[in-house]
Formats: structure tokens, C-alpha cells, sequence
């Protein structure tokens, strides 16, 4: 069975919210997948709409070769799936847990132990404690622990890592990878652009439209243009002032510094050293910089959005 | 089966890990059984009296003895004033005020008609109703023992006294608690029933567990029944205790069968729970669930017959009854207690909440929905 999913002009909304607006998507067999969009940009419907917990307005959705409206039932036993909240019982412990949702799959945990092993591993020690008494990153592991326990061909993941300190969020990647070496089909959904690297393709979501699916490395190849990183003592006066240069394509601000392109593809740094020395910044700097996903989503949402 | 075994498992495991419950489902019941036992009774007593007695002589003496001898009549003072004794009304310290008027004795022994004024506080019109009762019924006791008195000083013709006699069947001394306290028993498992699953799968919503079951191959009517279950088994536990306070604590007649109380407890505890589980279905937070249940349970309770004669309601407040599980079981376990009725005797009745269950309990899986 090829465990891939197809999504064809999937609709679905809120009474008048338009969550997601004609999705197409093809996600192979064996992928791991990201889904990233800002919050409220519609992963968690297009995750429930899978995982056969809404039924979709239009359009077709096919996951392992089996359509996920009409056979639900086949796809609940195929599919694993980890909500964004916590959601395990947080008055059972850690081993009760993972053993109910075993026995509600009809099947048990040593049958299982192969394919959630590395996990498991690193929470059997705290096995009897209560799941709400367990740290976030532990609770995202036995939340894994019980969403694979089934040997499920599709995985699931929305938001996986929010929430969770930078280190768990790093360890949770790498059982991903871990887990996909084991052929299963995971899609993740995120907030945070820095973890689309460690997809092999992404898709770039927001206000229920797909804006771009490719795998990170070529969505940062199309950004096409030079960016430049500027630093100065005021950075939100630069980003105001840029905002009024004749030449700036698009200026954001990213953390410690703005991000800027140029409507010119041939222009000397000194230029807009000088605008911005002029306007009475001090300390600048100005560089070229590699652009990242971030920057790729910026400039996509913003054509997006001249287009509409 | 194997899964409805399992849910089972987490169930039981969920309600007794549960410690801020456990007291509640288990003790609460208990102590309302017995605060209610005692404490909600019409029996009067306790009526707080204030005499005014202008005439002081010794018939009215002999009257407010059979006042202060009773039972049911604290006598708070006895003065001369009746402005006093209605600013004592007013301030809601006694109950009913009687005076005598000068010349009452006078009055009797002329055997011309005396009065007596009967001032009654009525700002609960059910209590005022009854004090006057049963501050006419002493003086009725008073005027007969006179008449005796006067007529063997007479000799003459005795009075005719007409006298009707009563039997209270089933319940001879008119006792409140046997009639009282099976109603009561009906209070608690309701209560218990209704509230706990009411409360339950609209909490695996809020909690958001319930996402994680939806995507698994449980049933919705294994998911359903796994949650009836073990409320089934708490009520059946309660109504056991209940009945062992009746029986041991409040010395209640047993005469019908206790088995048969636990054949109609079962039915009738299925068609609350499946209530109870419908509510929870339809509402997304534990806070509409209470109102709504708190809704039906005021409604059912107050219609029911278990603090007010159903008979004494307008005509479509009884036929609104037909649709009251509680007033059915109220009426059964009163008839099993106290009567000594058999199946037979309550066929009817039991059918009617067998398809209550069956019509709940079907109708909370059909509306459930495994969706988000």
C-alpha cells in the first residue's frame, strides 16, 4: 500500500471564515512533511480534516489510497495522530496510558515495542508517574509513544514542539528522522520557520491558501533577490524610514535587525547608508545576508496579498 | 467486548483516582439522606407562642397549660399587652399570638360563647396554615373536656358529639419520615446519576482528551456505554447505602421486595444516565451541562410528588408528569416500602421508564458525534 496522501480542492469553513480556500496537495509515501503557516493560517483544519474529525465542504481527500469521508473507519487504524493540545489523560499514568490506547487498537505495547523503542527509552523511567505531572517534552514523547503505538502507516503531528524548550524541540526532530527511517509518512505542522529545514519538503500556508510546496533548500534558491541584514541604535525609525525609500521592495523586522530588499538588482550599499545617516542613524551596518524560509514567506504572503 | 473492557478499566481507574470526588459521590449522599431525613420535616414543632391574657382566671389558665404541655408549642411569654406581643410578630420571634380577653371565664361559666383571638404570622402561607390547625384542634380539645364538665354538672341531656373516625392506610400515625425518606433516596441517586454524567464527556471535551479517543476505532456507543456503566454501579452502591440507613437508622417498613427496588433502579438509573450522557453530548462546556442539568433536575424534582401532593397541581402540570422518570420512581419505591406492592402492581409504571431508558440512552449515541 503506498502511504502517501492526495489533497484535491479541499475547502472547508466556518460559518463565514473561509479556513482553507481549494487546497491542493500531494504528500509522497515516506515523506517527512512540514506544514508552515503562522496561527490561524489553517493547519489545524486541514490536520483535523484528515485525521477524519471534520468532514470537508469540498473536494477530495485520499490518504494511503482510501478516500478519509467515506471509509473513516478504515483510516482511524492507519492513521496516528498527536493534537496540537496535550490531549492523553493527564489522571493516568504513563504506562496506563500507552496501554489503553495499545488495547483500544486491538493490539499490545511489547507487540509494538520496535517502532516506539527509541522513545519509549527515554520515558520508561517516570513510566509510573501521571502523565500531567510530566514535563512538556515528556509529554510530547508519550504522546508520540501513544500516537505510533499501532504501527500507524501516516503520522500526524500539529504543533508538535510549541511549547517545548529548545532542546526537547531539537531531541523531537530527531526521532522524526529516526521514525521516518522506518517508512512511515510524517506530516508536521509548525509555526516556527527555522524547523522547516529539517523537513525534506515544506508547505508555506497562510489564510487557508498554500502559497508555495517545494523543499526548503529550492524555496530559498527562488527568493532571487539580494538581502541585506541593517543593524542601527534605532532599528524601528530605519524600518519607518525605509518604508519611505523610493527604491525599498520590502523591509521587515527580524529580531535584531530589518531585513531589506531593493526594486534594483544593481545598487551600491552606500546608498542607502547614506539615506538612512541622513535621517540620523548612528551605528549602522549594513550586510548581504543568505536568506531564510522566513524571509521566503515574507516575500510570498506579501504577493499573495497584492494579488488579492 | 475486549474494548469495552478496557474503557472500563480507564473509567473506574479515572473515578477512583479522583480524590476531590470520591467524598462527594460517596459522603455527600449520605449526609443529605440524613440532614433531610430530619431536618425537612412537616411535622410541627417548635410553634413559638406569645399569650396575651387579660382575663387571668382559671380557665385561661388551664388552656395555656394544654398549650405549654404540648409538644408542639413553646409558650415565649404570657403578658398583658397586645402591642407588645405584635411588635414580637413583626420581628418575626414568635409564631402566633393568643388572646384572652377579660371576662373569657366569666364567659364560660355563664356558658355563653367565649372567644379566644388567634393572631397568626402568615408570611409562609403552608406554616401559618398549620398552626392554625393545630391551635384550633387544642382549643377543640379544650371545648369538649368543658362541655364533659358542664354537662355532668347538669346531668341533663349529654351533648351530641359527632365523631368521625379515620384510618390511615399504609402509614398510621402519619409518620413524615416513611413517606419522606424513600422519596429522598430517589433525590440521591438522581442527583449522583444525572450530575456525574452530565459532567463527564463534555469534560474529555473541554480537557480535549476526547480528540485523541475520536481518532481511535472505539465505538460511540462503546465510548457511551463505558461511561453508564460505572455510574450504574456507584448509584446501585448509594441506593444500597441509602436503604440500609432506612432500614437501620430510620427503622422504615420493608414490606415489598428490596430486589424489586433494585430491578426498577436499574432501569429507571439507565434512563438518567443516558440523560445525563445526552446532556453532555450536545453541550461544549462543563458549565452549560450544570445549568442545563440543574434545569431538568429542578423541574422533575419539584414536579414529582416528593415535596408537594401531585394531586393538589393543576391538570397539565400532572399530565406534564407522564414525561417525569422521577416521579415515577418516586411513586414505585413509595409503593414497594410502604405498601408492600408487587411487580405486578407497578408493571405499568416500569414499562413507561424502561422506554425512558431505552429512548435516552439511544438517543445520546445518535447524537454524539466522534467529529471536532
Amino acid at each position: 500500500m503506498d502511504a502517501g496522501i492526495q489533497i484535491d480542492n479541499l475547502s472547508k469553513s466556518y460559518d463565514d471564515v473561509h479556513a482553507l480556500k481549494n487546497i491542493n496537495l500531494d504528500i509522497k509515501a515516506g515523506e517527512l512533511f512540514g506544514i508552515i503557516g503562522p496561527d490561524g493560517a489553517g493547519k489545524t483544519t486541514l490536520f483535523r480534516l484528515l485525521a477524519t474529525l471534520l468532514l470537508p465542504d469540498s473536494g477530495k481527500l485520499r490518504l494511503c489510497e482510501t478516500d478519509v469521508v467515506d471509509q473513516y473507519k478504515v483510516i482511524r487504524n492507519l492513521l496516528g495522530y498527536m493534537p496540537g493540545k496535550f490531549s492523553l489523560y493527564q489522571d493516568l499514568s504513563v504506562i496506563e496510558n500507552l496501554e489503553f490506547f495499545a488495547r483500544v487498537f486491538n493490539t499490545r505495547i511489547a507487540d509494538n515495542m520496535d517502532m516506539i523503542h527509541d522513545i519509549w527509552v527515554q520515558i520508561e523511567p517516570f513510566k509510573d508517574r501521571l502523565a500531567g505531572k510530566l514535563s512538556g517534552g515528556m509529554k510530547q514523547k508519550l504522546a508520540l509513544c501513544c500516537a505510533l503505538i499501532h504501527q500507524p502507516k501516516v503520522l500526524l503531528l500539529d504543533e508538535p514542539t510549541t511549547g517545548v524548550d529548545a532542546v526537547s524541540r531539537n531531541e523531537f526532530w530527531q526521532m522524526l528522522k529516526g521514525l521516518k527511517s522506518k517508512g512511515i509518512t510524517i506530516v508536521v505542522a509548525t509555526p516556527y520557520m527555522d524547523e522547516a529545514n529539517m523537513c525534506e519538503r515544506v508547505a508555506l500556508i497562510q489564510e487557508g491558501e498554500i502559497l508555495q510546496v517545494n523543499s526548503p533548500a529550492e524555496i530559498v534558491d527562488q527568493f532571487g533577490k539580494d538581502l541585506y541584514a541593517i543593524k542601527s541604535d534605532d532599528n524601528y525609525q530605519s524600518l519607518l524610514d525605509l518604508r519611505e525609500f523610493d527604491h525599498t521592495e520590502s523591509v521587515f523586522l527580524f529580531g535584531q535587525s530589518l531585513h531589506y530588499t531593493d526594486v534594483r538588482n544593481d545598487f551600491l550599499i552606500d546608498e542607502i547608508e547614506d539615506y538612512l545617516k541622513n535621517k540620523g542613524r548612528l551605528q549602522l551596518e549594513i550586510e548581504k545576508i543568505k536568506p531564510g524560509i522566513e524571509d521566503c514567506f515574507m516575500a510570498l504572503s506579501v504577493k499573495s496579498d497584492q494579488h488579492e | 467486548m475486549r474494548i469495552l473492557k478496557y474503557l472500563l478499566q480507564k473509567e473506574f481507574l479515572q473515578i477512583f483516582r479522583n480524590k476531590s470526588m470520591l467524598p462527594i459521590i460517596f459522603v455527600m449522599p449520605i449526609l443529605q439522606l440524613c440532614v433531610l431525613s430530619f431536618a425537612a420535616t412537616y411535622d410541627m414543632k417548635n410553634t413559638n407562642l406569645y399569650i396575651v391574657d387579660k382575663d387571668l382566671s382559671s380557665h385561661s389558665r388551664q388552656l395555656i397549660s394544654k398549650f405549654s404541655g404540648s409538644p408542639f408549642f413553646t409558650v415565649k411569654e404570657i403578658a398583658f399587652s397586645v402591642e407588645e406581643a405584635e411588635k414580637e410578630l413583626y420581628k418575626d420571634e414568635i409564631d402566633a399570638i393568643l388572646v384572652f380577653d377579660k371576662g373569657f371565664g366569666e364567659h364560660l361559666d355563664l356558658q355563653a360563647n367565649a372567644s379566644i383571638q388567634v393572631l397568626v404570622n402568615a408570611i409562609n402561607a403552608s406554616s401559618a396554615g398549620l398552626y392554625n390547625a393545630y391551635i384550633s384542634s387544642v382549643i377543640q380539645d379544650y371545648n369538649s373536656i368543658i362541655n364533659t364538665d358542664m354537662i355532668s354538672v347538669d346531668g341533663t341531656t349529654p351533648m351530641q358529639l359527632v365523631q368521625s373516625t379515620y384510618l390511615h392506610q399504609f402509614n398510621p400515625e402519619m409518620k413524615y419520615i416513611p413517606y419522606m425518606l424513600p422519596g429522598l433516596l430517589v433525590l440521591l441517586v438522581t442527583v449522583v446519576g444525572l450530575f456525574l454524567s452530565a459532567m463527564n464527556v463534555v469534560r474529555e471535551k473541554e480537557i480535549g482528551t476526547i480528540e485523541q479517543i475520536n481518532v481511535t476505532p472505539i465505538k460511540k456507543s462503546q465510548f457511551l456505554i463505558a461511561k453508564l456503566i460505572p455510574f450504574l454501579v456507584i448509584g446501585f452502591f448509594e441506593l444500597a447505602i441509602g436503604l440500609c440507613i432506612a432500614a437501620f437508622v430510620f427503622n422504615i417498613p420493608f414490606l415489598g421486595s428490596v430486589w424489586l427496588i433494585f430491578l426498577v433502579a436499574f432501569v429507571y438509573l439507565i434512563g438518567i444516565l443516558g440523560f445525563g450522557l445526552l446532556i453532555s453530548t450536545q453541550t461544549n462546556t462543563q458549565q452549560q451541562a450544570m445549568f442545563i442539568a440543574w434545569f431538568f433536575m429542578v423541574i422533575f424534582l419539584l414536579m414529582s410528588g416528593l415535596f408537594t401532593p401531585v394531586e393538589s397541581m393543576p391538570e397539565w402540570g400532572q399530565k406534564l408528569n407522564y414525561f417525569n422518570p422521577i416521579a415515577y420512581f418516586i411513586k414505585i419505591i413509595r409503593m414497594i416500602l410502604l405498601k408492600g406492592s408487587g411487580l405486578m402492581d407497578i408493571l405499568k409504571d416500569i414499562a413507561i421508564l424502561g422506554a425512558f431508558a431505552i429512548a435516552s440512552v439511544t438517543i445520546a449515541v445518535n447524537r454524539h458525534r466522534k467529529v471536532a
